[in-house]
């Protein structure tokens, strides 16, 4: 498992470590069969079409699940995910990197736990943001 | 600005609670989700591995809850369009979800309305989801908005 961070680690403006995915085709129809999501927009390019979108998209709760990793990844075990928010603002599709990001925009200590805020966003290969989102996690502390 | 789509039916429908559905947490499901995802964290896909953290096994991801059951009641609140987006989710999470959890999952309609969009009139649902343990615990809380619109 990677290296655990800390309450002190952390400051207002830290970046998270940057999650890539490349979701493809493939990876829709296993999100579909995981999920039990079987909406035939996420793998079937016709159907996608005569639904007015450009091609297949990702599942929104695909990409949701990339920025709950995001932040699993980043508070790491001992770390705990609080809320997790994400709004699907514009539809990604298969084939090409899409990248979860994040920063801190907040840090303090209530009811005994250290908490952190942060912004949160999937951009695609071409830095455009079709996810943004906010979560709040606690991180063990050092002391 | 079309007629609205929302009939009193639809409005009487916020509110109302669905039916409880049991749902049980298969270890080979949350293994299967997690890889489903691109997701390789040890606590998700390796159970001796997790056995040395704090949750002492695996765990599910946190979207996991989105593959479960939900009542049918929701149905009479079906949009008079075919076509649907989701706008997003708001998660709260308050208790680890295990191999074994017995999850009762309730929703109910939250708010309706309407908005134009470069899809047309689009029908905008909020649900809320309560996600309780078999302890009597909330695991978690998610608001979830469902777009609906008529393809062209």
């Amino acid at each position: 498992m990677s290296q655990q961070i800390y309450f002190e680690d952390i400051e207002v403006g830290s970046e998270l470590p940057t999650v890539r995915k490349d979701p493809t085709s493939q990876q829709l129809v296993k999100y579909a069969g995981a999920s039990g999501d079987y909406y035939q927009i996420h793998y079937d390019k016709d159907f996608a079409k005569n639904n007015n979108l450009p091609d297949i998209i990702l599942h929104g709760a695909l990409k949701n699940a990339f920025l709950g990793q995001l932040m699993t990844d980043f508070v790491g075990t001992e770390g705990n995910l609080k809320k997790l928010s994400v709004q699907y603002r514009a539809m990604d599709i298969p084939g090409t990197p899409v990248f979860a990001k994040g920063i801190v925009k907040k840090k303090y200590t209530e009811d005994n736990e250290n908490i952190v805020e942060c912004e949160i966003r999937l951009e695609t290969h071409e830095g455009k943001v079709t996810t943004p989102g906010y979560a709040v996690a606690s991180l063990p502390s050092k002391q | 600005m079309s007629e609205s789509v929302i009939t009193q039916d639809m409005r009487d429908a916020i509110g109302v609670e669905s039916d409880p559905v049991v749902n049980e947490v298969e270890k080979g499901a949350i293994i299967k989700f997690a890889q489903a995802i691109g997701d390789d964290n040890p606590i998700y896909n390796d159970e001796n591995a997790a056995r040395s953290t704090k949750y002492g096994g695996l765990i599910a991801p946190p979207t996991f809850l989105r593959s479960m059951r939900v009542g049918a009641n929701i149905v009479n609140v079906k949009s008079p369009y075919s076509a649907n987006l989701d706008g997003g989710s708001e998660w709260e999470y308050f208790e680890p979800i295990r191999p074994g959890d017995l999850i009762t999952v309730t929703q109910y309609l939250a708010d309706l309305h309407e908005r134009q969009g470069r899809l047309g009139n689009m029908l905008i649902m909020v649900r809320e989801t309560k996600y309780m343990n078999q302890f009597g615990n909330v695991a978690a809380l998610q608001r979830s908005t469902g777009i609906s619109y008529q393809p062209a």
